[in-house]
């Protein structure tokens, strides 16, 4: 019987979502393809991580060892490459996260398989496999075929494929050792760092307001500001504000940001990238103002305003204060 | 400190209106303006700041026609010493395996401490090409950089993970590690900056040259389709002046409870 691999992902002891989310496609596929599906964890005191999957997977191929407490894509690399060459699964799947981004293509050079990234779907058409993804900031979808080949490796986006569980299984646990002093690592993990703590918490917030690349400059960015303060709100933004250092780190909103649940979230001048869109899935209405009204952030907004920021956010500021006073 | 940076020249398409091309594989880039990956942006200049801060060269690299040359000039006016362009007409027929074969056949042979790619491409969001190349030349890597020390010789990296977390490595040399955006502030370019810096070498290989296999050269992965975003239900349009579109969008407010 043929076999699908998923690579768990955890971090600091916690299961990652995307695991649930590749276990759940891989479900799917499992029983389209009738095949066993296999997943790998890899770390160090895992037993809870592999409990919390052990109904998700039929195999659960455990590799437990202090060696293995940080995660390292040389090391994934080597154990998994010689799992694949032992069992030749038909897909490996990988979350494509900063972590799977390295180890994917590092592994698909290693075990000589063509390798799809941040695939949105996965089809098994008569025995053809396509990966759907997408491209040029999401404006554009992509079928992708393979070279012929005894397995593929496929990075999965995250946010896209349900946390659920899918059919009903229960996993045979396999502890495996794999000799770490074969492998000389190159890489040494110092720490962790928090990167986005600051003194505004966006992620209590009932009302966001966000601004976006299409703020254009800096100095600008004040008439959002304005309209926050009018909204009694919270200003936020995307990635490219703070790549900018326009502003700092802990109002991003999105993947590498934070994760929101405001009431309304009124995003300004966003085109609404998959990381920032997987930063607002949890937002109740969402409200976008954009001049491209090919905009991806358009798909996912409950209300879209089509036009120049600069000529509707002072007036709509103007007329909350209006309004606010009047009241 | 001699560093590698491979660089592509992609459409920008932020509010432009896309079309599929003929063939419908790609989009028609006819009338679309090219410039550097916004990636590879980030990843030039960091190149140019460790080249400022410890000596050494900075090497630039595309693969890709005459008109890409323009990534290549862009790099050297922002500091980078010479620029190698692996001449290929049409770079599509190659998927990031291909190019990564041949991007890490080219590094092979010169000398380097570090290579830097950009995380991922603008337009085709694969992002593999650097760890395929980290692969292929058997070096150290490191994703998703956003922040870079030199110490004693060896990278001491902060690499981007979800969720607002960083993670420190320390890397021994030669090292290949992919540059995120927001690690530096990109110098900006002049027209005279372009026109200067062409006196700097630029030098083209024909990719018969490098003697690559036909094998090596045939992509994994083909794009079979490519099409326009399913039709969504998509939002409610609030059309109308300023002054309507506010009224319209105050009332919205009022109604998620988030005004009174």
């Amino acid at each position: 019987m043929s076999e699908l691999f998923v690579i768990v992902e955890h971090r600091l002891g916690e299961i990652r979502d995307i695991t649930f989310e590749m276990l759940w496609k891989a479900g799917e596929l499992a029983e389209t393809l009738s095949s066993n599906l296999t997943a790998i964890l890899i770390g160090h005191e895992v037993n809870s991580i592999a409990e919390k999957i052990s109904d998700r997977a039929d195999k659960i191929i455990i590799f437990d060892d202090e060696g293995l407490k940080n995660f390292n894509a040389d090391i994934y690399k080597e154990i998994i490459s010689r799992l694949i060459e032992e069992s030749k699964p038909t897909l490996t799947l990988i979350g494509n996260t900063s972590w799977g981004m390295e180890l994917a293509p590092c592994l698909s050079i290693r075990a000589g398989l063509p390798l799809a990234t941040d695939c949105i779907d996965i089809i098994s058409k008569n025995g053809n496999l396509i990966a759907q993804r997408q491209m040029y900031s999401g404006k554009i979808f992509a079928n992708v075929s393979f070279a012929e080949s005894d397995g593929y490796i496929l990075t999965i986006r995250s946010g896209i494929f349900p946390t659920d569980r899918i059919g009903d299984r229960q996993a045979q646990i396999v502890q495996k050792d794999f000799p770490l002093k074969d492998i000389t690592v190159k890489k040494n993990f110092i720490e962790f760092v928090e990167t986005a703590a600051g003194d505004v918490d966006i992620t209590q917030a009932e009302l966001l307001i966000s601004v976006g690349r299409g703020i254009g400059e800096e100095d600008n960015i004040t008439i959002v500001k304005e309209l926050a303060e009018a909204l009694n709100g919270i200003l936020s933004c995307s990635r490219p504000i703070v790549d900018k250092n326009w502003l700092p780190k802990y109002l991003q909103v999105g993947t590498s940001g934070k994760s929101v649940t405001p009431k309304v979230y009124i995003a300004v001048g966003i085109s609404g990238a998959f990381q920032h869109l997987a930063g607002i899935s949890g937002a109740g209405t969402v409200i976008a103002i954009n001049k491209d009204p090919k905009a991806p952030i358009f798909r996912t907004a409950d209300y879209g305003i089509v036009g120049d920021l600069f000529k509707i956010v002072p007036v709509l500021k103007d007329k909350i204060l209006e309004v606010k006073k009047g009241g | 400190m001699d560093i590698i940076v491979c660089a592509k020249n992609v459409p920008d398409v932020a509010e432009a209106d896309l079309n599929i091309s003929d063939k419908g594989t790609d989009i028609d880039k006819e009338d679309l303006v090219f410039g550097i990956n916004d990636w590879d942006n980030y990843a030039i200049e960091e190149a140019v700041l460790l080249k400022e801060k410890y000596g050494g060269t900075v090497t630039a690299i595309t693969v890709g026609n005459e008109d890409d040359e323009e990534v290549l000039r862009r790099c050297l006016a922002m500091g980078a010493d010479r620029a190698i362009r692996i001449e290929a007409d049409d770079i599509s027929r190659f998927d990031s395996f291909v190019i990564s074969k041949i991007l890490s056949r080219v590094v092979k042979d010169l000398q380097f401490d570090l290579i830097f790619t950009g995380v991922l491409a603008e337009d085709d969001y694969y992002g593999m090409v650097g760890m395929m190349m980290a692969e292929e030349l058997n070096i150290n890597h490191a994703n998703m950089i956003t922040a870079l020390e030199i110490e004693d010789g060896k990278a001491r990296t902060t690499s981007e993970l979800e969720g607002g977390l960083g993670e420190v490595s320390l890397i021994e040399l030669p090292a290949l590690l992919t540059i995120q955006t927001g690690i530096n502030e990109p110098r900006y370019v002049s027209i005279l900056g372009i026109r200067k810096a062409a006196k700097k070498e630029l030098k083209t290989i024909e990719l018969p040259d490098l003697g690559i296999s036909d094998e090596e050269l045939s992509p994994r992965t083909i794009i079979e389709e490519a099409f326009l975003p399913p039709e969504t239900e998509g939002a409610e349009i609030l059309a109308g002046d300023p002054d309507k579109i506010s009224s319209d969008l105050i009332e919205i407010l009022k109604k998620k409870g988030v005004m009174e």
